[in-house]
């Protein structure tokens, strides 16, 4: 195979747009489709502080090494959930890429360690509190990355959900008739209340093998191993379907999503609905003062159970 | 030639000379969720594989990684 555009040997071919890349036009294009998605989403602008959520794998670190390299000021917030050795090598992948790259354009890494703040990891958390592991964990993930976004005055906070992340999601929804999830599953979500941050997810319209192969090719050192929860996950069900019939037919994926995007933005400008929604139920929590629809967020309700059951 | 796969961590034997989707389709793989690696280069589907080469396969599916929402049903946004 030659690259599409210089004619060159291809190191990447891309059927979804009938194309193949060499390492240096690879580059372009993937760079082209994160500053596409920014622009047609009005994810951020060239001054924004933006807060990456990095958990050592493919998708997050390349996210940061993307925006680094577009000129955007990113740091990243890594979440250690205490997971055996999954977690020590996640949490050395991070901060060698953090060292490495990131601190040459300037770019800092926080760090929170679920074991410092609730005496376990999460497993063991889980476990205290009666509540499935990976519901526990989303808990956590969310109000940790809100938080600092919020503390340390970030404009709006990234996330690096892929092609296949999201249409799995929608397969998942869809399948369920989860209709209320739907709304939200845009790739730009406006922070609809204060104390809550804006969400954006600029790699939307990339393939999780696209990013692989971008980690790859740029020698980003990511953990390849997966989280010993998600096992047999669902998400990862629906995603193998996909690429049973990605490989078939070759577009599949973005014709899903992205069409699916391109109804709901005709349906109704869901942006200001959805926040006038939120904001009609939310108000702060009467403990840490986040945004909740409760007296007392589900964060706080978790770690206070943690505490009164906890063994000291 | 030695293959190297994950999720199991392992290594095979598979006898070249033959083309990465060959090789990709004699494991019962699907292309568009796994990369071919030579060496230190990525290679296309229809790059030669020769006896000697060391080859590493990677899955590019993860269903697990940290990425701020919860992996089970339903699949709630981050918020
Ligand atoms: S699979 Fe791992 S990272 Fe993902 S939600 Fe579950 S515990 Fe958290
Ligand atoms: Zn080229
Ligand atoms: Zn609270």
């Amino acid at each position: 195979m030659t690259c599409t555009k210089c004619k060159t040997k291809a190191v990447i071919g891309l059927p979804r747009h009938n194309a193949a890349f060499c390492k240096g036009c690879f580059n372009g294009f993937i760079h082209d489709q994160v500053a596409r998605a920014i622009k047609s989403e009005w994810m951020f602008g060239k001054e924004a502080k933006i807060l990456v959520a990095v958990s050592g794998g493919k998708d997050s670190l390349a996210l940061w090494d993307i925006l680094l390299k577009l000129g955007y000021k990113a740091d990243a917030l890594y979440v250690n959930l205490g997971i055996g050795t999954y977690s020590e090598e996640s949490h050395a992948k991070v901060t060698q890429f953090a060292e490495t790259v990131a601190a040459p354009h300037g770019a800092t890494l926080h760090i929170h360690t679920v074991e410092q703040e609730a005496g376990a990891g999460i497993k063991e958390l889980a476990q205290l509190i009666h509540r499935p592991t990976c519901s526990t964990c989303g808990t956590i993930k969310r109000y940790q990355f809100n938080r600092v976004a919020i503390e340390q005055q970030y404009d709006v906070m990234a996330t690096g959900h892929n092609l296949d992340d999201e249409a799995a999601r929608l397969l998942g929804n869809v399948l369920h008739w989860q209709e209320e999830y739907l709304e939200k599953q845009g790739p730009s979500l406006p922070a609809s209340v204060a104390g809550f941050s804006k969400k954006v997810k600029p790699l939307f319209r990339l393939a999780e093998r696209e990013l692989a192969a971008y980690a790859v090719l740029n020698r980003i050192d990511y953990i390849v191993e997966e989280c010993p929860m998600a096992k047999g996950s669902k998400m990862i069900q629906y995603k193998e379907v996909l690429n049973r019939l990605e490989t078939e037919s070759p577009g599949t994926k973005q014709t899903f999503y992205w069409g699916f995007l391109e109804k709901q933005s005709r349906k109704q400008p869901t942006a200001t609905t959805m926040s006038e929604k939120d904001r009609a139920v939310l108000h702060p929590c009467t403990s840490c003062s986040q945004p909740t629809t409760a007296e007392v967020c589900s964060y706080c309700k978790m770690m206070a159970r943690a505490k009164t059951v906890a063994p000291h | 030639m030695q293959v190297r796969l994950s999720h199991p961590s392992r290594t095979v034997e598979v006898k070249g000379p033959k083309k990465a989707k060959d090789l990709l389709r004699e494991l019962n793989l699907v292309v568009e969720a796994h990369l071919v690696i030579k060496g230190d280069d990525l290679v296309t589907e229809d790059e030669m594989l020769y006896e000697g080469d060391q080859i590493e396969i990677r899955p590019v599916i993860s269903g697990g990684s940290p990425r701020f929402t919860s992996h089970v049903p339903p699949f709630t946004s981050p918020q």
